[in-house]
């Protein structure tokens, strides 16, 4: 493997990261409408939700299928005592705690049991344990308000009628016409507790440990040999990404104000996450940005854009309905593979192998 | 403890199960009516869930490869089979037995073909160039069921589809007061011809050795000078082949499908091939079975636990034989 710290691809990709962290950064103020703040804060919780899985699929080189049920069990962990609670800042910090821990039991127990007879396994059974805590999650309408979900009101900072400053009429203030309200305090709050857990985990993977994993996933023997115990440090890993995952759920929940199977469980954002780890680039956490970011305005904007294809094409056969709006995943399916190919690496891996070491 | 597991050995050992599951249901549900109609049903899913294994599980033994896109071939053989039924519904209403099964066979060798069909090319065109890479190989199948799926939707439409089905097939037998589902049986008799007839091509023809020496040690079958790539394709195109033969009885017994059928059997599938070990027909049978009934009971005794069951189920299973209960190896 080069060393992809020194070429000119490696510095390229870290400016263009460094933009879009400046861009999410100052987001409420250059793109003043209500989707474009939503489709920031979705991308803000993506690149966590993405980097945690890159820190298992990219450096331990396995794969699972159940990402999203730890996002699920922060989201749920915080909805829950939310309704129950209240709005406040007890119930988040509870229900953050209590979704880590039972994504914690849950990944300690799924990596015990099949991390050790045969990595294939693993993607299986997360598989089969995931779509089972949706069934479950679906069904116990009581504590989980089953199809519907549940909806709850934000601690108090975030209301949208929650003055930060106010000037001396007693009105909210404006910086550049964006009014200090309680929504900007729930979108910065996002942003800050995103970028936090994202420079943790890229933190952790310059770390003696991060190295070890690296080690693992290019030789698993090798490292074996050398006295490291593999399954340790998978299990390890699992319960890592597991708990980055249940925290950004967490997160993805004050922000949202509502958690259902469709926002928070769905197999669709195990899909969307898989498209993004790959097409950003496996193992290097600066491609779960470029993916998120990517994959994110996708989902936003290429529908419109589909829609207005399938239009246009209308009168051939089968095309519009291939070009139809809701069939976006076909697309990205295909490009998905094609990349799987072709640029294993993704985005991020092929573009930090170009340029000469210096 | 030693003599009563040689004595449970000598009379079937882990094939056993399916009777003791059988016998602890007869036990809960205590009305031997319902226990054999529900016992029927359960063998009817099993064996449709077998069919739909095993092409799963010999691929994995063979090649190493794990399919995640399997669950396509079983979407696509349900819906070309209802198709197929839907465009001779004249025949299907037809007052003659022969234009009745006619219809059928019609429209099950449509889904084995296609299955045949589309094996090959997943096969030569997804697959190979990605041999021996577990991670890409999860990758690429899984890109591979998200367009398959997108492809059914594009094509059938996301609302639900309806499956005629030949009147011979429809109502039920009764025997006594237990009343037995006509194509349940029907499910189960087609699911066990093909059982035998893959048991005895895998145990009694040259290629059947070949493949299960295949399953034991590939790289030895090579340097005796066999094709085990050749023998890999016809494997791989026999499975998808079953897979959508499996799709399309599904489709005819649960009479109203979606598209995402394929992605909801796929667990059930998985938990089947891990159950019964990788690599062996009559393990796939034996964990088809045992998720069948298991679910059909459960589903009678405790609705909400059913599909926690087979989770459960395979739990249990893996922490007394973590390589399933009969591996190939």
């Amino acid at each position: 493997m080069m060393n992809q710290t020194q070429t000119t691809g490696a510095l390229t990709i870290k400016l263009i990261v460094l933009a879009i962290g400046a861009l999410l950064l100052f987001a409420p103020f250059l793109f003043q409408d209500v989707r474009s703040l939503e489709v920031a804060a979705r991308i803000c919780i993506f690149i966590v939700l993405v980097a945690s899985y890159d820190l298992l699929i990219g450096y331990t080189g396995i794969v699972s299928f159940a990402h999203t049920m730890f996002f699920g069990f922060g989201a749920y962990g915080a909805a829950i005592l939310l309704k129950g609670m209240g709005p406040g800042w007890i119930p988040v910090i509870l229900g953050a705690l209590a979704g880590v821990g039972v994504s914690l039991v849950f990944a300690i127990a799924i990596g015990l049991l099949s991390l050790r007879v045969k990595a294939i396994f693993f993607a299986m059974i997360t598989l089969a344990a995931a779509s089972v805590v949706l069934v479950l999650v679906s069904q116990m309408s009581g504590l989980t308000g089953g199809e519907d979900g549940i909806t709850y009101k934000a601690p108090d900072l975030f209301k949208p009628a929650t003055k930060l400053l106010t000037d001396d009429e007693g009105k909210v203030v404006r910086l550049w016409d964006v009014r200090l309200n309680g929504k900007l305090a729930a979108y910065y709050f996002v942003f800050a507790t995103s970028l936090i857990l994202f420079l943790l985990m890229l933190r952790f993977t310059t770390s003696p440990l991060g190295t070890v994993l690296k080690a693992i996933r290019e030789n698993e023997q090798r490292a074996e040999a050398i006295g490291y115990r593999v399954v340790a440090y998978r299990t390890f890993v699992f319960c890592l990404s597991a708990t980055m995952a249940s925290l950004a759920g967490t997160i993805y929940a004050v922000w949202l104000k509502y958690t259902g199977p469709d926002t928070a469980l769905s197999f669709a954002i195990m899909i969307d996450i898989l498209l993004m780890v790959v097409i950003g680039g496996m193992g290097t956490m600066w491609g779960a940005v470029i993916g998120a970011v990517l994959l994110v305005l996708a989902q936003y904007y290429l529908r419109d854009l589909m829609g207005a294809a399938s239009e246009a094409m209308a009168g051939i056969p089968v095309l519009p309905n291939l070009l139809a709006a809701d069939r976006w995943l076909f697309w990205l399916g295909i490009i998905f593979i094609l990349l799987v190919y072709f640029f294993p690496k993704g985005i991020a891996g092929t573009a930090m192998d170009k340029g000469a070491a210096k | 403890m030693d003599r009563i597991s040689e004595i449970l050995g000598r009379m079937g050992g882990v094939n056993l199960l399916p009777v003791a599951l059988a016998a602890v249901a007869f036990i809960l549900i205590g009305a031997p009516s319902s226990w054999a109609t529900l016992t029927v049903a359960g063998l009817a899913m099993g064996m449709m869930v077998f069919l739909m294994a095993s092409g799963l599980s010999l691929v994995f033994g063979l090649m190493d490869v794990l399919n995640f896109g399997h669950s396509a071939f079983v979407s696509f053989g349900a819906f070309i089979a209802a198709t197929v039924l839907a465009g001779l519904s004249t025949w299907l209403a037809a007052d003659s037995v022969a234009l009745n099964s006619a219809a059928l066979v019609m429209a099950f060798l449509a889904a084995i073909l296609f299955g045949l069909v589309a094996g090959w090319f997943f096969e030569t065109v997804i697959i190979r160039p990605v041999y021996k890479d577990h991670l890409r190989q999860i990758l690429i199948t899984m890109g591979a069921m998200i367009v398959a799926e997108q492809t059914i939707l594009a094509f059938w439409g996301g609302t639900p589809f309806t499956v005629l089905r030949p009147h011979f097939l429809e109502g039920s037998w009764i025997i006594g007061d237990v009343s037995i589902e006509i194509y349940r049986g029907f499910a189960f008799l087609l699911g066990l011809a093909v059982f035998v007839g893959l048991y005895l091509v895998m145990n009694r023809t040259r290629i059947g050795l070949l493949v299960r020496a295949g399953v034991e040690n590939r790289e030895m079958v090579e340097a005796l000078g066999f094709r085990v790539d050749r023998l890999f394709i016809a494997v791989f195109m026999l499975g998808s082949g079953l897979a959508a033969l499996g799709g399309a009885m599904w489709a005819g017994y649960e009479t109203l499908i979606t598209p995402a059928l394929g992605s909801e059997l796929m667990i059930i599938v998985f938990i089947v091939v891990i159950i019964g070990g990788l690599g062996s027909i009559e393990g796939t049978l034996l964990g088809a079975i045992l998720v069948g009934l298991m679910s059909n009971y459960l589903g009678f005794l405790a609705p909400k636990m059913a599909l926690a069951s087979n989770m459960i189920l395979m739990v249990a299973i893996l922490l007394w034989r973590p390589n399933g209960l009969k591996p190939a190896v």
